[in-house]
């Protein structure tokens, strides 16, 4: 038999249906396999293995009763932004270091009810923001395929136990590539559905027009099945969008013939590392080889996408997080002179450096007399940017180009320029302020390191990207490589 | 720099965040750098274009008036640094 370890989801699932081996036995197996390397990554904040043994047990259970629900004894990882009820949910903060969270978020409330197994909840840069994980209180998370490399942001700690096949699955949160960017970088798969697609509820708020749930596995297969079970209308979520969830595993199926694929000029401008280029290129030729037609489109606005991202979403943030207050939870400062005193140094003392610039960058932009120049332009430049999706949307089905601009980078190298920091999500925020799908699959090396392509959809057109994403992962084996020293 | 120190002061102090004199003057510097990259957003033209309020058009939905939380304080009240007789504790603010 295959080690458990490296199996799929959907092949795990199958071996659990046949009795080849129980759901206590994998997450026993999967519990020894982190415990053996976890500490040469620090993708994980919170190892929660008892009560992973106790819901295998009960998944097992459930199974011998003829009771198993479509992830029955499976194993998952949460990034540690949801909210999981009597477990340490710190969002990568210390802010939150001792936040025991009363409640479960409606994605772990799902995920739970069809009987997933949650492992941990992995490391992530703080209250999600940044792109390398280096803004984790905890410590920087370390790529698989190369340790000196950062394994992207802010779900680095996902994307790290997925590539080194400790969970063949997590969860993450994408506000501007946070799913997308760690996944392209660790040769993983990761979804940000449409926005309001998938519940907030019980997700640490960062900016929440942009802020969608997903998930990061190897197999887009996979992807469609957690999907279909964390997709849906809920009421907790005012922004959440009632409409049915298309059966996308049955979708996946489907074949691409005729599928219109978009090619984004910019996207392939100076700014993109030519290897890189060339990997995406290649990709795009396995697409068309399969039936599909490449169209060139044109976003005209799309150069504005991080700065219109720079000023919306450190405002929302700005106003999101000025519920850490030192009173009702989180952290709180040693012997306050006085309330401001109070909220002054429990905010200063809580968050970390890139918060506190985001908070900051939000506090300015709203503040009287720049209202309108930045906060008003960024959501007038923004109306643009996402008419001009539409319009494209009405020529293809997909947009695909790359995800980062170059494979991963060292730990360290961006961590004290915020700019270029910001700017290996120039690809990817453009999704997050129209609202659209868009996943990002690997497709390639480029000096030993992975490479992915992306591929934004129309608003609800997830299975159209699943589909694109798994027909291509049937004639290309780049999602099976496991980085060396994870075999 | 388009920021100064005390305009930087001023923001901390609207965030309610306490800064130390270094991260004041880092501070400064990298805020300047964001804010001047984001100020090439002034060059766009935007006349007569609607800002955007939410991604899909959709409005926001109510609910029914009704009661739908139970009381849960004491366990939620377990994740303050200081509660008595299940008030949250603060310094003194009236003399």
């Amino acid at each position: 038999m295959m080690e458990l370890y490296t199996q799929t989801l959907n092949e795990l699932s199958l071996g659990l249906e046949h009795g080849d081996f129980t759901s206590v036995e994998l997450t026993q197996a999967l519990l020894a396999r982190i415990a053996a390397h976890n500490e040469k990554l620090n993708a994980f904040v919170t190892i929660t293995s008892d009560e992973a043994l106790a819901a295998a047990e009960r998944a097992d259970d459930a199974r011998a009763k003829g009771r198993a629900g479509i992830l029955n004894g499976l194993p998952i990882v949460h990034k540690d932004i949801f909210c999981t009820r009597g477990i340490k949910t710190s969002c990568g903060s210390r802010m939150l270091d001792n936040f025991i969270s009363p409640y479960d978020a409606t994605v772990v409330e799902k995920l739970a009810a069809a009987g997933a197994v949650v492992l941990g909840k992995a490391n992530m840069d703080e209250f999600a923001m940044g792109s390398s994980n280096e803004t984790s209180f905890y410590g920087a998370v370390k790529n698989p395929w190369d340790l000196s490399c950062s394994p992207g942001g802010s779900s680095g700690g996902s994307s790290a136990a997925v590539a080194a096949r400790f969970t063949p699955a997590a969860t993450g949160t994408d506000t501007g590539g946070s799913i997308r960017q760690p996944a392209a970088l660790t040769g993983t798969v990761g979804i940000k559905p449409t926005y309001g697609r998938v519940s907030r509820y019980g997700m640490v708020a960062f900016a929440s027009s942009l802020d969608q749930a997903g998930v990061i596995t190897r197999t887009a297969e996979d992807a469609a099945r957690l999907l279909g079970v964390m997709a849906g209308f809920d009421e907790r979520d005012s922004t959440s969008i009632d409409q049915a969830v298309p059966d996308y595993t049955a979708e996946i199926g489907k074949s691409i013939k005729g599928l219109r694929v978009g090619i984004v000029r910019q996207h392939f401008d100076a700014g993109l590392d030519e290897q890189t280029g060339v990997r995406v290129k290649e990709a795009i030729a396995v697409l068309e080889s399969m039936g599909a037609t490449a169209i060139e489109v044109n976003l005209p606005n799309i150069d504005l996408s991080v700065p219109t991202y720079y000023v919306v979403a450190p405002a929302e943030c700005s106003s999101n997080l000025s519920r850490f207050d030192g009173v009702r939870f989180g952290y709180r400062a040693e012997n306050p002179e006085d309330l401001l005193d109070l909220y002054c140094r429990s905010r200063g003392e809580g968050f970390g450096d890139e918060v506190k610039r985001r908070i900051m960058t939000g506090a300015y932009v709203l503040s009287a007399g720049y209202y309108d120049a930045y906060y008003l332009k960024a959501q007038q430049v923004r109306a643009l940017i996402a008419d001009d999706f539409k319009k494209a949307f009405a020529d293809v089905d997909v947009i695909a180009g790359p995800t980062v601009p170059a494979p991963a980078f060292k730990l360290g190298d961006k961590v004290d320029d915020p700019i270029q920091m910001y700017l290996n999500d120039i690809y990817t925020i453009g999704a997050n302020l129209a609202g659209l799908p868009a996943i990002s699959i690997p497709c390639g090396f480029v000096n030993e390191l992975p490479v992915g392509l992306h591929l934004v959809g129309a608003h609800f057109a997830e299975a159209s990207l699943l589909r694109a994403a798994h027909q291509y992962q049937q004639q290309t084996d780049f999602h099976r490589a496991c980085p060396e020293g994870f075999q | 720099m388009s920021l100064d120190k005390d305009q930087v002061q001023h923001i901390a102090m609207l965030a309610r965040l306490k800064l130390s004199d270094a991260e004041l003057v880092q501070s400064v510097e990298k805020l300047s750098r964001i804010v001047d990259f984001v100020d090439q957003l002034a060059a766009a033209d935007t006349d007569g274009v609607v800002p955007m309020a939410h991604p899909l058009d959709a409005a926001q939905r109510l609910r029914p008036d009704v009661v739908t939380d139970s009381n849960e304080r004491d366990r939620f009240q377990q994740n303050s640094a200081a509660v008595a007789d299940g008030l949250y504790l603060v310094p003194k603010v009236i003399e």
